[in-house]
Formats: C-alpha cells, sequence, structure tokens
C-alpha cells in the first residue's frame, strides 16, 4: 500500500468532522460552540507551515545539488501553501467578525500573517518574471528560504512580543489552557494531521502535473 | 462511516461530562447537528472522490508519458 497515507487522511478529515460537532467541548463565554473552529482554522495555518518547510528543504536540496526536480517541488508545495494560507485567512476573518465583533483588527497576529501572504505571493511573481530556469532555480530558492525566515518571524515571534488578541499570543493564553479535560485535544491532534496529509496530498498531485508539462515541453 | 461514527459516539460518551450551561440550545435541541454533519461530509467526500479521480487521471497521463 503506497498510498496508505491519502486514507488515513480521508479517514481523519471525517473524524475531524463527524468528532469535531459532536464531542463536548469546553464552556466559554463569547466563543460559545464557535471553540470548535480550532479544528478547522488553525490546521489551515499548520497546513501552510508544513508545506512552506517542506518547500524550504527542496529549495535547499535545490541549491546544493542543482537539480531542477527539487525547484519544481518547492514551486509546487508554495502554491499549495498559499491555498491554505487563504483559507485560513478568511475562516480566521468569520471567527473574528463573531468574536472580536469585527472582520479585521490591526493586531500583530493578522497583519503578520497578512504580509507573509504578500511575501509568497512575491515568489510566485518572482518566478514568473525570470526566464532561464537555472537562474529561476537559484534566484527562488534563495528568496524562498529569505521567505520562511520571515514567516517565522513574522507569525511566530513579533506577535508573542508585543499586546496580541489572537489566542497564544502577547500573554494571551493559548486554547491549550482552557482545555483542562483534554476533550479537544481528542480532536484537535487528528485533525492537524489530517489536515497537514491532505495538504501534502493536493501538492504532490501539483508536483506531478508539473513534471508531466515539463516532460511534454521537452 | 458507519464505524466512524459508532467510535466516535462512543468516545464522546466516555468524555461526555454532566451540562449545567447550555450552549446553541436551538441548534441541539432540536437535534440537527446531524444534519449539519451529514452536510460537511457529503461535501468532504465529495471532494475527496474528486481528488481522488485527478489523481487516478495524472497516474493514467504519467504511465502514458513515460512509455
Amino acid at each position: 500500500m503506497r498510498n496508505w497515507w491519502k486514507f488515513l487522511a480521508i479517514i481523519l478529515l471525517l473524524y475531524t468532522i463527524i468528532g469535531g460537532l459532536l464531542i463536548p467541548v469546553p464552556k466559554q463565554v463569547i466563543l460559545y460552540e464557535s471553540i470548535r473552529n480550532l479544528y478547522f482554522h488553525v490546521p489551515m495555518w499548520f497546513s501552510m507551515i508544513f508545506l512552506f518547510f517542506m518547500s524550504v528543504v527542496y529549495s535547499f536540496k535545490g541549491l546544493s545539488t542543482n537539480n531542477l526536480s527539487f525547484d519544481t517541488k518547492a514551486k509546487e508545495l508554495v502554491n499549495a501553501g498559499i491555498i491554505f494560507g487563504i483559507l485560513g485567512t478568511i475562516t480566521g476573518s468569520i471567527w473574528a467578525k463573531y468574536t472580536w465583533g469585527a472582520w479585521w483588527v490591526n493586531d500583530v497576529k493578522l497583519n503578520g500573517s497578512a504580509i507573509t501572504m504578500l511575501i509568497y505571493l512575491a515568489y510566485i511573481v518572482l518566478r514568473g518574471s525570470l526566464d532561464d530556469e537555472q537562474k529561476k532555480a537559484r534566484i527562488s530558492g534563495v528568496y524562498n528560504i529569505f521567505a520562511f525566515v520571515l514567516l517565522l518571524v513574522f507569525i511566530g515571534i513579533l506577535p508573542r512580543m508585543t499586546d496580541s488578541l489572537h489566542p497564544g499570543n502577547g500573554g494571551n493564553p493559548g486554547f491549550n489552557n482552557y482545555d483542562l479535560d483534554n476533550n479537544m485535544k481528542l480532536v484537535f491532534y487528528p485533525a492537524v494531521i489530517a489536515w497537514i496529509l491532505l495538504g501534502w496530498w493536493i501538492a504532490s498531485i501539483r508536483i506531478r502535473i508539473a513534471n508531466l508539462t515539463q516532460k511534454l515541453e521537452a | 462511516m458507519k464505524y466512524l461514527a459508532l467510535i466516535t459516539l462512543l468516545i464522546s460518551s466516555f468524555v461526555a461530562k454532566a451540562q449545567d450551561l447550555q450552549m446553541a440550545e436551538t441548534m441541539r435541541s432540536e437535534g440537527k447537528i446531524y444534519v449539519v454533519i451529514a452536510v460537511l461530509c457529503v461535501i468532504l467526500l465529495g471532494l475527496i472522490l474528486y481528488l481522488i479521480s485527478i489523481d487516478r487521471k495524472v497516474s493514467k497521463l504519467e504511465k502514458e508519458i513515460n512509455s
């Protein structure tokens, strides 16, 4: 079974939806049932970060071996990651509207994630502006490493250094602090694995299509 | 699918505690949360089946082009 992880993704995704809506959650004012968004909104970002991280790994490999196939992988992983980032932004915006009262607030975490999305969109634009394949692989590979460092700064570090509305940042407790009875972890961890596997699946199909296109063009 | 629901129900019955504060009364008192779950599962399975069909198409193309 070469594709066992795809079945695992399907089963875990089903579990996420069924368990995510049925298993009791801690009672919180303001949040109420919307606390269940944790199983869907947060894994979007985890998947995005995972895909971007794998992309950097392939960029490193590409830069050290000069093998263009690694560059293809890096590019398609970023493409798939951007989709998850967009979904994370939209779901976060909806959640913010019904808990914080606005679709968007000028918060470090939110602006940081928006800047990160722009940085990765610039990666795609940069690739489009270069014609020579070798040059494209080199320059975008270096840019990709730079972009991932900025992602860590904007999403991981800066929001934790100042005040932020977003849970888990700026002295604001994350959901693990509320979750005393471990109910939510029962769904949250499988959900994270499920969405990451789905992201990997989509990216792998994109990589295979890109390889076929290159073969046809050659 | 059937087993999944069963497992989930089993887990939820273990972890269920006495509920003193009612959240989302209209949604659960009607018992229609299951409708939402059914809809979400249909959407998810639909998208997954679509993804599988794309996956298969790519495999087919790979076989054709690589041979």
